[in-house]
């Protein structure tokens, strides 16, 4: 049994998420790389940033990041590169561009348009309700005087 | 035998189910009293038979029947005996099991404490809730049924998934539920009212504590599976925006806003068309989360059952029961005229920000969360919606909600004035603001985050406390403490719940903002700094666990030379799940957590470890029991103790008349 359990244990190696030996020495290189990556889903996990992420792929995706950092990209240029090459699907913050702008505009415009609606039912509300007319406003004085 | 027994009292149940869903409903339509006095008992019987099924699933666990195919698949006879038990829920057919189980309970419920409702409304709600439990009943029984057998049983069973293993996991689920559960009562308390065609302050005052309690068991469930997240997956993060909890979520935010608009139909007879729609999508919400849980349509670490039958089965309980009642909420809206009127500057217009505020906040969540599927069944986008999304979409309505909740919360009723409410917060406004520049001028550096979420916080927390103070009237220091103490616990409540939420707004961004993250390779012996503190790795050990093999680190956190504790985190492999996980070692503390991770050994020699240290972790939790203690103290409130609808709340419980 304890043979197995260490066969085990070599078989699916638990790695962590960022290895030490991946890291840069440049520290404000190595901090862009963590802020780009975090962003970054893992192709292959269910719903696991490559930053958190154990998969091999993961690992690759992180030292890619890094080499293009190292080789003088900006932000922009390091996400452009791996979503030329692993899709969209790996932004975990979809640019709004196109048919995503709808996603992005659909919370501030629900927002709006409740407002909007609050705003409308209110004045309505606010109207003065039916007005008394010559007769029962004579009563009320009446009414008022007993 | 015992498991046919607990299958066929299931079939009972359902039986019960459908007689409890007709027969009161056509009795209160005709006013014939016999029919209607069938859904208390009916309710009880279903409860006492869904637990009997309940029960035999439990004995099947706890005695590995691996007869059984679920039991087979969930368990193993090496595993402790707390994970046997936590197993019956910790899988698909179980976990459906349960929440008709608590489905039942609330039922039951009704028919115990429901004494003082009208004999009608009373008949229609049991009946509107047995009408869910014979869908779900049906679901159980048709597509996840717990009770097959095995033709040929195995001798030992696979093992439940080791993440799930925790007892912060095995008592997430059943709390979840009991929240999930809990707001069909709001719903079958909303349909009710639209099939009678009247809502009235009684029945605001009935629908809340329902809606209240749920949101208590909810709130707790979230938390129980955030601190899990936290010490368990390893790095340290309490929230994901994982699909999985943006589905307990968006209920949970419902909810809150239920509560707030339950409160303006009982004191002031306005917004009850929109509480009424309020608690159909509350449940509705609730309804979407078992779908995308149970359907796995939208793939994440939890959904555990994949199986397209029963998302379509799931979606067509979804569309009949959301369905139907936005239907006869189109029918009947219009019967529910307010009476109450009011100003734009009130309490009633401040509580309907707020709802405005949840409702659109709980969207938000709700679009994030399908957008990817929205994205590729029409627009053949493959694409992904995480952290940043619901990050910089979500965060700007609940710091909306956090500016204008001390001064909503203490303007009058029907006609406030903003001055009056702005001067008493002067104080907390002030307190608030120079916390925030104390925390700016002390960090470096850093993100801004940390002093606004500071100032946020301390303004809600001391907003929270300004409003109770400012109940005790304007005599001597003596009187007003002596009338603090014997406000009511309504007033205690809310005061409760709004600081928790204070704190944990602020725990949140400090945590995102202050975490120190170490990561290196670290050889046997060697002191490593870590923020204030130095951390030592002593020694790594293979030990052996009661179904798992451990390897554990042994560490020292030290401050300037002393011993601050000794730590074990551990990588663990459960041979018969063939899965590792990493065990963080935490050490818990008022103003920090210490949160140490194991990882590989190197070639080079030495371990790589993963340290940090998190600001103000405990805070976060301690937050979230403070939201949910202040909900039991408004549970608590004499005028739900006290026969509910016989009489007036007593006078001090709202604003004094102006």
């Amino acid at each position: 049994m304890k043979g197995l359990a260490l066969a085990l244990l070599l078989l699916a190696t638990p790695a962590l998420a960022v290895q030490p030996d991946e890291m840069l020495e440049d520290t404000a290189l190595e901090a862009r790389a963590r802020t780009i990556s975090a962003d970054i889903r893992c192709p292959v996990c269910q719903g696991e940033s490559i930053d958190d992420s154990s998969a091999p792929i993961s690992r690759d995706l992180r030292l890619i990041i890094r080499e293009r950092l190292v080789a003088g990209d900006s932000d922009r240029e390091v996400v452009d590169y791996i979503v030329a090459r692993y899709g969209e699907f790996v932004l975990f913050n979809p640019r709004a561009e196109g048919s995503t702008l709808i996603l992005w505009l659909a919370g501030p415009a629900l927002f709006l348009a409740a407002i909007g609606v609050v705003v409308l039912s209110q004045r309505r509300r606010a109207e003065p309700e039916v007005k008394l007319t010559e007769a029962e406003e004579a009563r009320l004085r009446e009414i008022l005087k007993e | 035998m015992i498991i046919e027994l607990g299958h066929f009292a299931l079939i009972l149940a359902l039986l019960v189910a459908i007689v409890q869903s007709t027969l009161p409903l056509w009795g209160a339509h005709r006013g014939d009293a016999r029919l209607m006095a069938l859904a208390e008992p009916s309710a009880m019987i279903q409860l006492v038979l869904v637990g009997a099924s309940f029960g035999v699933l439990t004995w099947a666990f706890v005695a590995s029947d691996f007869s059984l195919a679920v039991v087979a698949a969930n368990s193993h006879t090496a595993k402790p005996m707390l994970y046997k038990i936590s197993g019956v829920w910790g899988n698909h057919e179980g976990s459906l099991l349960l929440w008709v189980l608590i489905l039942a309970l609330y039922g039951a419920a009704v028919a115990v404490f429901g004494g003082n409702l009208p004999t009608k409304l009373k008949a229609r709600v049991l009946a509107v809730q047995a009408m869910i439990g014979v869908a779900f009943l049906l679901f159980l029984l048709l597509t996840s049924n717990p009770f097959w057998r095995l033709a040929a049983p195995p001798l030992d069973g696979a093992d439940l998934n080791p993440l799930l293993q925790d007892p912060g996991l095995a008592f997430h689920p059943p709390f979840l539920y009991l929240g999930y559960v809990g707001l069909s009562m709001a719903y079958s308390f909303a349909v009710a009212a639209l099939i009678e065609g009247r809502v009235d302050a009684a029945w605001g005052r009935w629908v809340r504590p329902w809606t209240l309690a749920a949101w208590i068991f909810l709130t707790i469930g979230i938390a129980l599976g955030s601190w899990w997240a936290y010490y368990e997956l390893g790095w340290g993060g309490f929230w994901f925006w994982d699909p999985v909890e943006n589905a307990s979520f968006m209920p949970w935010l419902l909810a809150i806003a239920l509560l707030h608009s339950a409160i303006v139909v009982e004191k002031r007879e306005s917004l009850k068309a929109w509480t009424i729609l309020l608690a159909i999508m509350a449940f509705g919400f609730s309804l979407i989360g078992t779908f995308i849980v149970r359907s796995g349509v939208i793939t994440s670490v939890h959904a555990f059952a994949n199986d397209p039958d029963r998302g379509v089965f799931i979606l067509m309980i979804l569309g009949v029961f959301t369905g139907g009642a936005l239907v006869l909420f189109a029918l009947r809206a219009g019967a529910m005229e307010a009476k109450g009127v009011f100003a734009m500057v009130s309490r009633e217009s401040a509580l309907i920000a707020n709802n405005v505020l949840l409702a659109v906040s709980a969207f938000v969540v709700f679009i994030g969360t399908i957008w990817p599927l929205i994205a590729e069944l029409l627009l053949d986008r493959s694409l992904s919606v995480g952290q940043p999304f619901f990050n910089a979409a979500f965060t700007p309505f609940v710091v909306a909600l956090a500016l204008i909740l001390p001064p909503g919360a203490m303007l009058a009723w029907k006609r406030g004035t903003m001055a009056r409410s702005f001067k008493s917060l002067v104080p907390a406004l002030i307190l608030a603001l120079s916390l925030g520049a104390l925390a700016f001028a002390m960090q470096t550096g850093q993100t801004a985050l940390g002093p606004i979420g500071l100032a946020l916080g301390a303004w809600v927390l001391f907003g929270a406390l300004t409003d109770l103070w400012a109940r005790t009237g304007h005599e001597g220091l003596g009187a007003r403490a002596a009338r603090l103490v014997r406000l009511p616990r309504a007033d205690w409540g809310k005061a409760t719940a709004h600081a928790g939420l204070g704190i944990t707004i602020f725990a949140v961004s400090a945590m995102t903002a202050w975490k120190i993250e170490d990561i290196r390779v670290v050889q046997i012996g060697e002191t490593f700094p870590l923020g204030a503190y130095e951390v030592r790795l002593d020694d790594v050990r293979e030990v052996e666990g009661p179904n798992y093999q451990s390897t554990m680190g042994f560490m020292t956190v030290l401050r300037d030379g002393a011993v601050v504790a000794e730590l074990t985190p551990e990588k663990r492999i459960y041979p018969v799940a063939a899965m590792p996980t990493t065990e963080a070692a935490i050490d818990y503390g008022f103003l920090r957590d210490v949160y140490l991770v194991l990882g590989d050994r190197q070639q080079s020699g030495g371990w790589a470890v993963r340290s940090y240290v998190e600001p103000f972790a405990n805070w976060l939790w301690g937050g979230c029991i403070l939201m949910a203690f202040g909900g039991v103290l408004s549970l608590t409130d004499r005028r739900f103790r006290v026969a509910a609808g016989a009489r007036k709340a007593p006078g001090v419980a709202g604003v004094p008349a102006e």
